[in-house]
């Protein structure tokens, strides 16, 4: 018995080129000292699991898990002329960006490849940045290059990240945290300083996996306390990478590495809601001319969602059919638990993309048919 | 009825000239929960080192290698609505298949219990 076909494996995506040594996130020892699985990611030591994915995945659709995202990149932005500076590199438009309000964007190359997706928030004079774990270095070199050097990159390595998530994260969270503001003042995509254990936390009310939730950056010092206090919330225990993935699948939710690359754009990728409204008119952001092109004329393919009938999964890399025509990809895949039976995310070409088309996929010699669905395969149950 | 085992973590139990094969219980643990098994067509020939079976969980799926050369009498249909019996009843109601033992002499070298206990603590 071998894992030949197992996708999860080490980085999303990241350069497979000379990994130095696996690092440890302040959360290892008590991953480890709680039965978590750990596996390299991201260039870390992760849970990939505690008790079971099925059973993590359950408990979070339908009470509260605690997610350790320490691997992803914190970054503060600041200085002269930061606004005009990111503006310049993303495609966001920051003149309507409240302060502490989270907002998708994308980091992109010149040809309107995606380098990373991200969250940006307005923090006072500056900008809050939460990038993916195993692009991190990369996005700093690149934001570095692009940015003036009249604007800063503090990248916040003393923090750590937890995620909580599910219908229950709200009730473990509220009896635990204080602040100006109570925590109810929060609905989806906003967020604001708490204290949590003592000490200060930035909380947003945002997550990855379509549940209610918040995420919760904290001084990495603190970091065990404070996932010490939430697991001691009947609601709430840890939830390891392999839960991570089937929840966000369920979502819709893209995973950078495998459904996103410089190889996609954000049309074919379906997040054109990322090019916000007046950078659609003005441009002027990396890879304009082509994404511009695309929002007019539609891009060539399209990220959708496929069902599966029976129960046998799909992985990254299958060919997607319309008779004998190879027609798309597969970029993820696997059983999803909510649903009980397998889905997944492809790329396809156009003409094939409208909920309903019947489609195969090509599996070992064998073809199993799929039909285009609308995402999220599990309806999200934000808290707006 | 003697069983042998693979350093892949498949089990083979001999009755006469019939094997029936499985995954072992610490095979199962690695691979969390089981969602579908992709048994072997009955008749088909196995040659050793063939991957006729391929046994899905959440994570990933991973293939199950023929430990013996032979030819398939049997798969385990009550795997189709409860693949799960993998994960609980590995070496009992979760077999695979079984085979009808083309050279026993392939069962020489094999790990019987003790020697595959202490191979997996050894892991």
């Amino acid at each position: 018995m071998s894992d030949t076909y197992e996708i999860d494996g080490a980085n999303d995506g990241a350069d497979e080129a000379e990994t130095p040594e696996t690092g440890t996130l302040p959360l290892d020892v008590w991953h480890r000292a709680r039965g978590g699985r750990m596996v390299e990611f991201a260039g870390y030591w992760m849970p990939v699991q505690y008790e079971g994915i099925i059973a993590e995945h359950t408990w979070t659709r339908e009470s509260a898990g605690l997610f350790d995202v320490s691997h992803m990149g914190q970054l503060y932005i600041s200085g002269e002329g930061v606004e005009a500076a990111l503006e310049a590199v993303l495609p966001i438009d920051l003149s309507t960006l409240k302060p502490y309000a989270p907002r998708y964007s994308l980091l992109l190359d010149d040809q309107g490849g995606i380098l990373d997706d991200l969250m940006v928030t307005r923090w006072n004079e500056g900008f809050y940045l939460v990038v993916n774990g195993a692009t991190k270095w990369d996005d700093i070199g690149h934001l570095r290059e692009a940015l003036p050097d009249a604007v800063n990159i503090n990248h916040l390595e003393d923090s750590a990240l937890l995620a909580l998530q599910g219908p229950q994260a709200f009730a473990a969270l509220n009896r635990v945290v204080s602040g100006e503001n109570p925590l109810s003042a929060l609905t989806f995509m906003k967020g604001g300083q708490f204290k949590l254990a003592g000490v200060d936390a930035w909380i947003s009310r945002s997550g990855y996996t379509g549940e209610d939730g918040f995420e919760i950056a904290i001084p990495a010092e603190a970091a065990a306390e404070v996932a010490d206090l939430l697991c001691a919330q009947p609601e709430v225990k840890p939830i390891g990478l392999g839960a991570r993935d089937s929840l966000r699948l369920e979502a819709g939710l893209p995973l950078y590495g495998h459904d996103l690359s410089p190889e996609t754009s954000p049309v074919e990728a379906d997040l054109a809601f990322g090019i916000n409204k007046r950078r659609r008119t003005e441009g002027g952001f990396p890879g304009a001319e082509r994404i511009l092109a695309e929002l007019a004329n539609g891009a060539p393919r399209k990220r959708v969602g496929l069902n599966l009938e029976g129960r046998q999964a799909a992985r990254e890399g299958a060919a997607v059919f319309a008779g004998n025509e190879k027609v798309g990809v597969l970029t993820s895949g696997g059983f999803s638990p909510t649903l009980n039976h397998p889905i997944a995310m492809a790329y396809v070409a156009a003409a094939h993309t409208a909920p309903g088309t019947a489609l195969e996929i090509e599996l070992r010699g064998k073809r199993l048919p799929a039909v285009v669905v609308p995402m999220p395969f599990v309806p999200h149950r934000y808290h707006r | 009825m003697p069983r042998y085992f693979t350093q892949d973590h498949e089990w083979i139990e001999v009755d006469g000239d019939t094997g029936t094969v499985g995954i072992t219980d610490y095979a199962q643990g690695q691979l969390g929960d089981i969602t579908y098994v992709d048994l072997p067509e009955v008749g088909a020939v196995l040659k050793r080192g063939d991957a006729p079976c391929v046994v899905d969980s959440v994570k990933a799926a991973s293939d199950v290698y023929a430990p013996v050369s032979g030819t398939v009498t049997d798969v385990n249909e009550a795997l189709g609505d409860e693949p799960e019996l993998v994960n609980t009843d590995p070496e009992t109601g979760g077999w695979l298949f079984r085979v009808t033992l083309a050279d026993a002499g392939e069962l020489d070298g094999m790990m019987d219990q003790a020697a595959y206990n202490a191979y997996v603590a050894g892991l």
